[in-house]
């Protein structure tokens, strides 16, 4: 195995982009994401790349659509204000099915909120984003490894697949330093005859759009966008299962707070309460089988989230009924301890919380 | 002989302008000027949101339709991309002005090497005739029933003048598409513009004043005439940068 490297989980993410061949990288400066930028903005020059800092997260997100337009790899990141500015650009590459990456080091809010962890941007990442039937496929690492790997498979899938994808991130993961290996896989490039690369007077002109005044039309680039999402919905989905062979009590959990709630339930079967955890990995496609699996044989869900509450309304799709769903939060900034979600697991183990 | 054809830079779709709109001719003299250059294979255009959204289906290029007002942005990214093709941006005045004035003044002091096409008609054609950025003092739009009032609107954006402030930008020219004498002078300035760029020089804007009489209210003729008698004085017609002239390497 290759060595490994101590990284920052931005810093993590830029590398890793780099080595997925992205040489373009567009951005406008936010807390806590920074250190993605300032990596690019060193690294980028030495290997011919483009770091350019944007006038705006809008004019940012519209000179990755340019270079998405060429076909190339490129990305923009930022925190979740700035990534509500790039809600036009997010809905406009959708509807030009052109595949960029975008990560959001989340924090909390709404409006300006504040500069500390959050996961309260799960509705806009994971329900389209921005206007229009669209979705982007969504990565939630829990390690700085992930977040290296989750970039390379991000920059894959979006190619893939003509669409955005985004690294949903959070303020300790960015932050978070940790030995990463960047020894990845590559699948192979994907071909972009529809590029615009200029004709060479060789073929017709290629046309990125979004337009149609044609409503017949318009409906149909829907129809096959959302077959298209069908795939990605059977063949996409990542999660991970943690101690769920036994488990009575299934908790949800993604990004930090499916590390909070692993040691949470390392805790509780010390004191031999059946837990376990599902942590999605990919939040669009969700993991709905799995939970709809484990409603089979489990008791009672708990969705641990640093929001009021988002990722739980997926969960609650996915169980149908079957089984109580309960929340354990904090947010604006505010990360659960083990203690509180151990309290709640304890809590419905002793027929508590609903 | 042929007396007069089509540019090979433009497409068969017709287009779908109002009788006496001088999009057409801006248009055409674009095509020309890709022609007469030979760059028609490496030229990418950006169309804008507004009456000439679908340029796409016009130029016979490869062609991006970006969000309003974003074009200089995207126009950013695809030059980044491969600085060997040619890009330029074509927008009306709401799209330029209006919206997305913060992206036409970075990629101005960026001196991004791109070319502008601005088509100024004084007002939104595509959405039915409200008031623009560059809506003249006084000037009755759909949302300025009573006249453009400048104490409750303010005033008209004068782009060319204001960009002539920033150190960034190569070249910025106004001229008119509403005679011979006139178009003739927009082609050189347009030709220049894309020079400039084949020549790695920068960021060119050539402000056109054109015509919409659907929403002026104006027949075809009398708009051209509106365009000499109210617009050109508010929009005095000429270089307002030229770095290269200035620095004297020509
Ligand atoms: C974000 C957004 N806001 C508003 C519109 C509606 N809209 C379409 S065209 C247009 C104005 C275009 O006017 P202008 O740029 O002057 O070009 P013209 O039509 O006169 O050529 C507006 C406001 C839009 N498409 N997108
Ligand atoms: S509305 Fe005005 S700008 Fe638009 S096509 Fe008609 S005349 Fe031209």
């Amino acid at each position: 195995m290759a060595d490994k490297v101590l990284m920052k989980g931005n810093e993590a993410i830029a590398e890793a982009a780099i080595l997925a061949g992205c040489r373009h990288y567009f951005g406008y400066p936010i807390t806590p994401q920074t250190e993605v930028a300032a990596y690019m903005a060193k690294r980028m020059p030495k290997i011919g790349g483009t770091f350019l800092q944007a006038e705006s997260e809008i004019a940012a997100i519209n000179m990755v659509y340019g270079v998405a337009s060429t076909g190339k790899r490129v990305m923009t990141s930022s925190s979740s204000p700035g990534i509500s500015l790039k809600g036009e650009g997010l809905s406009y590459l959708a509807g030009a099915d052109l595949p960029a990456l975008v990560v959001n080091v989340q924090r909390g809010g709404p409006g300006l909120g504040g500069i500390q962890p959050s996961q309260s941007d799960y509705f806009q990442a994971t329900k389209g984003g921005a206007h229009g039937d669209f979705h982007m496929i969504v990565l939630a690492p829990d390690s700085v490894q992930e977040m290296a790997e989750l970039t390379v498979r991000g920059f894959e899938l979006a190619d893939q697949y003509r669409m955005t994808a985004m690294i949903l991130a959070d303020g300790t993961m960015g932050q978070m330093m940790e030995p990463v290996s960047l020894d990845f896989k590559f699948r192979d490039p994907v071909e972009k005859p529809w590029a615009v690369t200029g004709t060479g007077m060789k073929r017709e002109h290629n046309i990125i759009n979004s337009l149609y005044l044609k409503p017949d039309l318009l409906e149909k680039t829907n129809f096959d966008r959302f077959e298209r999402y069908k795939v990605i919905e059977e063949n996409e989905v990542l999660y991970e299962e943690y101690k769920m062979e036994d488990a009575e009590i299934c908790v949800a959990a993604f990004g930090i707070a499916a590390r909070v709630a692993k040691n949470a339930i390392d805790q509780a079967r010390e004191q031999g309460v059946k837990v376990g955890l599902i942590r999605p990995i990919t939040l669009w496609p969700f993991p709905t089988k799995a939970f709809a699996a484990a409603a089979e044989k489990v008791g009672h869900f708990l969705s641990v989230e640093l929001s009021m509450g988002q990722m739980i309304e997926d969960v609650r799709l996915a169980v149908n009924g079957k089984a109580p769903v309960s929340l354990c939060n904090r947010t604006g900034g505010m990360i659960p301890l083990p203690e509180q979600v151990l309290d709640a697991i304890l809590s419905i183990h002793n027929g508590g919380a609903k | 002989m042929v007396i007069f054809d089509k540019p090979h830079a433009l497409t068969d779709v017709p287009l779908h302008y109002c009788p006496g709109c001088t999009h057409g001719i801006v248009h055409r003299l674009v095509a020309e000027v890709i022609d007469e250059l030979g760059i028609e294979g490496k030229t990418i255009g950006i169309a804008p949101v507004g009456c000439s959204v679908m340029a796409y289906d016009y130029f016979n290029f490869d062609m991006i339709e970006a969000a309003h007002g974003r074009a200089p942005a995207v126009a950013t990214g695809v030059k980044r991309s491969d600085p060997e093709n040619i890009v330029f941006t074509y927008q009306g005045d709401g799209d330029l002005a209006s919206i997305g004035t913060a992206e036409t003044v970075h990629s101005a002091a960026r001196n991004e090497n791109i070319t502008v096409i601005f088509i100024n008609n004084a007002i939104y054609g595509m959405t039915g005739g409200q008031m623009a950025p560059t809506s003249l003092p006084g000037q009755v739009t759909q949302t300025s029933p009573y006249g453009r009032d400048v104490n409750l609107c303010g005033y008209p954006v004068k782009v060319c003048e204001m960009l002539s402030q920033l150190d960034g930008p190569e070249y910025l020219a106004r001229v008119a598409v509403n005679n011979v004498k006139n178009i003739k002078n927009a082609k050189k300035a347009i030709k220049k513009a894309f020079e400039n760029q084949i020549n790695g020089k920068g960021f060119s804007l050539i402000e056109v004043l054109s015509s919409c009489p659907t929403n002026w209210g104006l027949t075809p003729q009398k708009a051209l005439q509106w365009i000499d008698e109210k617009m050109i004085p508010y929009y005095p017609l000429g270089v307002y940068k030229d770095r290269s002239a200035e620095k004297g390497d020509e």
